[in-house]
């Protein structure tokens, strides 16, 4: 891995530091990923006997065996599609909800706006532990805990203050004489927001859509409180988290089925980065 | 099973989609029909009416709640303060405190630092854009598979046996005695921590990303004419000019320490002296089953946050009031 620093030419010897930062700093943050994905493809005997590394001077050592355990015996399968029917629903929503506030708090004047905008502020990084002891009792009485109806709603609820905050901001972006000109032409207030709005503001709506996307599907603690453990509606992290429980060190069924959970969201995530960065950025640079 | 689900999510994302349009539509329509006045008070509300509510109904109105609650005792009745200095004056909260501050010290500083040094030294380089994918990639890792990763890079074997974990490894190689590094109370904070940061490095990096671009050219350019060091340029040009964003990195950063929950719970459960105020939180809820005491630890961990909540309202306000 010291390719980089050889190659440079004595005259570079200055660089030497540079590269041995750099190089060092990617050896730190690639290692742990390759060993997981190498390791998911050992059989349990190689992993029990031998570094995930060694099994270069082996190949052909390769297995998908755990994957068909993990997504049939452990469920794995189910809990790709819970995690879709948790994460899809309630990102729709969020964007749903949140393009509709952040057009009233951009586009229209009316009391109380100032208010809604600093408690929508205040509430982006509140810790939800402050909710759960009254909405676990809430969701007992109404029999909503381990239903996908309440987990939707949680979510919604948490996911809102980042929502109307990031479309607030580039809502307001957009000149007022657009609004004003449609306005005069006799448009009525929705078909401003559907035909005007939600067009212009496309980017702003897949950054949100993508960042509460992966956001929503690596949570563990709402959907371990608000599903109840029960196994066939726990999305991937909670089935993830149950197998560590269960299996300590099986690690080619663990590294399998982590695989298998960060498959969805990493595929978004790098097929629409762009749109994840800018999203990501939009959160916490601007005001 | 798996196709109830997909008809679910499918049917699910079509009925919002379908009554968000027919809501606003109709609510418009009907908002036409009344006095010019009253429509105008009105309307932003069919807008913001629905946000509004789920907002005060699954966050603020259960947070002031929650306050409530944790002056309650087991009994039902009102204690005071019973269950905070019970709390407090239990052994478990005391470490949990104790590891919330390394978490809070540690996090932030290390985040700026590995997400400000990628950010400026990756474009030195000819392979710079592979260095920053390799940070880039796990922002998108669930702390629970991260979990799993570093555990898995931290496992351990006794001294003599293979070490089939990377880090045991090349502790071993170097000549050293292997290390259980998420039991040794010595090292086992440090452990999870290092993994959280390996999954937040990325954000950091992007963040500062973005800033350096925003740094002007010829003020750099000037600098080095005037026989300025890269260091000495990056000290005095860029660094100033980065300072806001080392602080929204930072305050960000914080949140996530102080929110510390899943990595936790998969790697350790809390135990060997791990625990933060989330995990106590969960187990007075769930394993103890005490409100009053789950409510006291959750408005502790809510204390913590609201001086960087202040911070954020205030400067919301100043930009926008300057908007």
């Amino acid at each position: 891995m010291t390719a980089g620093a050889v190659r440079v030419r004595p005259a570079r010897w200055r660089r030497i530091p540079l590269h041995v930062v750099v190089v060092g700093l990617a050896v730190i943050w690639a290692v742990p990923l390759l060993g997981l994905v190498v390791s998911a493809f050992r059989p349990s005997w190689a992993v029990l006997s031998s570094g995930w590394w060694e099994s270069f001077a082996l190949p052909g050592d390769y297995t998908l065996e755990n994957y068909r355990r993990v997504l049939d015996r452990d469920g794995m399968a189910l809990s790709l599609f819970n995690s879709l029917a948790v994460v899809v629903p309630a990102t729709v929503l969020t964007v749903t909800l949140g393009a509709a506030a952040a057009y009233a708090l951009a586009a229209m004047r009316f009391r109380l706006r100032g208010a809604v905008l600093l408690t929508v502020v205040a509430l982006i990084i509140v810790p939800i532990q402050i909710t759960l002891v009254p909405l676990l009792r809430v969701f007992n009485a109404l029999d909503l805990t381990g239903s996908f109806l309440g987990i939707w709603l949680v979510h919604v609820g948490f996911g809102l203050p980042f929502a109307v905050y990031l479309l607030h901001n580039f809502f307001a972006g957009i000149p007022s004489e657009l609004f004003e000109a449609a306005e005069m032409d006799g448009a009525s207030r929705s078909q401003i927001f559907f035909s005007i709005v939600l067009p212009v503001a496309r980017p702003a709506l897949a950054a949100l859509a993508i960042f509460d996307f992966v956001w929503t599907w690596n949570d563990l603690l709402v959907a371990l409180i608000f599903l109840g453990g029960f196994r066939d509606v726990a999305p991937m992290t909670v089935a993830v988290s149950q197998l560590v429980a269960s299996r300590g060190d099986g690690w080619e069924i663990l590294t399998s089925a982590a695989v298998l959970s960060v498959l969805v969201p990493m595929a978004v995530f790098v097929a629409l980065q762009r749109h994840f960065v800018r999203g990501l950025l939009a959160g916490v640079s601007k005001g | 099973m798996i196709a109830d689900r997909i008809v679910l999510t499918l049917a699910a994302t079509a009925a919002i989609v379908v009554a968000g349009w027919a809501y606003l539509r109709l609510g418009d329509r009907a908002l036409a029909a009344l006095p010019r006045g009253a429509h105008r008070r009105l309307a932003p509300w069919l807008f913001a009416g629905p946000a509004v509510a789920m907002v005060l109904l699954a966050l603020a109105f259960p947070a002031v709640v929650t306050v409530g609650w944790s002056f309650v005792g087991a009994d039902g009745g009102f204690v005071g303060f019973a269950n905070y200095t019970q709390t407090l004056s239990d052994e478990v909260t005391r470490i949990a405190l104790r590891n919330t501050v390394l978490w809070v010290v540690l996090l932030p500083s290390l985040a700026v630092l590995a997400g400000l040094a990628i950010a400026v030294l990756a474009d030195r380089v000819r392979y710079g854009a592979l260095v920053k994918a390799a940070l880039f990639l796990p922002i998108a890792i669930s702390a629970v598979a991260a979990g799993v990763i570093w555990s898995f890079m931290y496992d351990y074997q006794p001294p003599g046996a293979a070490q089939t974990a990377t880090l045991n490894a090349v502790v071993t190689a170097l000549g050293g005695e292997p290390v259980a590094w998420i039991v040794d109370t010595a090292t086992n904070n440090y452990a999870l921590i290092g993994a959280t940061l390996w999954t937040q490095a990325g954000f950091a990096m992007v963040i500062f990303g973005a800033a350096l671009r925003a740094v002007p050219d010829e003020l750099l350019e000037a600098a080095r004419l005037d026989g300025a060091s890269e260091w000495t340029a990056f000290r005095h040009v860029t660094l100033p000019f980065l300072a806001p964003t080392v602080v929204v990195v930072a305050t960000t950063m914080t949140v996530t320490a102080l929110k510390a929950f899943d990595i936790v719970y998969v790697m350790t459960n809390g135990n060997y002296g791990t625990d933060v105020l989330s995990t106590v939180m969960y187990r007075a809820l769930f394993t103890a089953k005490d409100n009053g005491l789950a409510g006291a630890v959750a408005t502790i961990l809510m204390l913590t946050v609201v001086p960087i909540m202040v911070f954020n309202v205030r400067q919301f306000r100043r930009e926008s009031g300057a908007a």
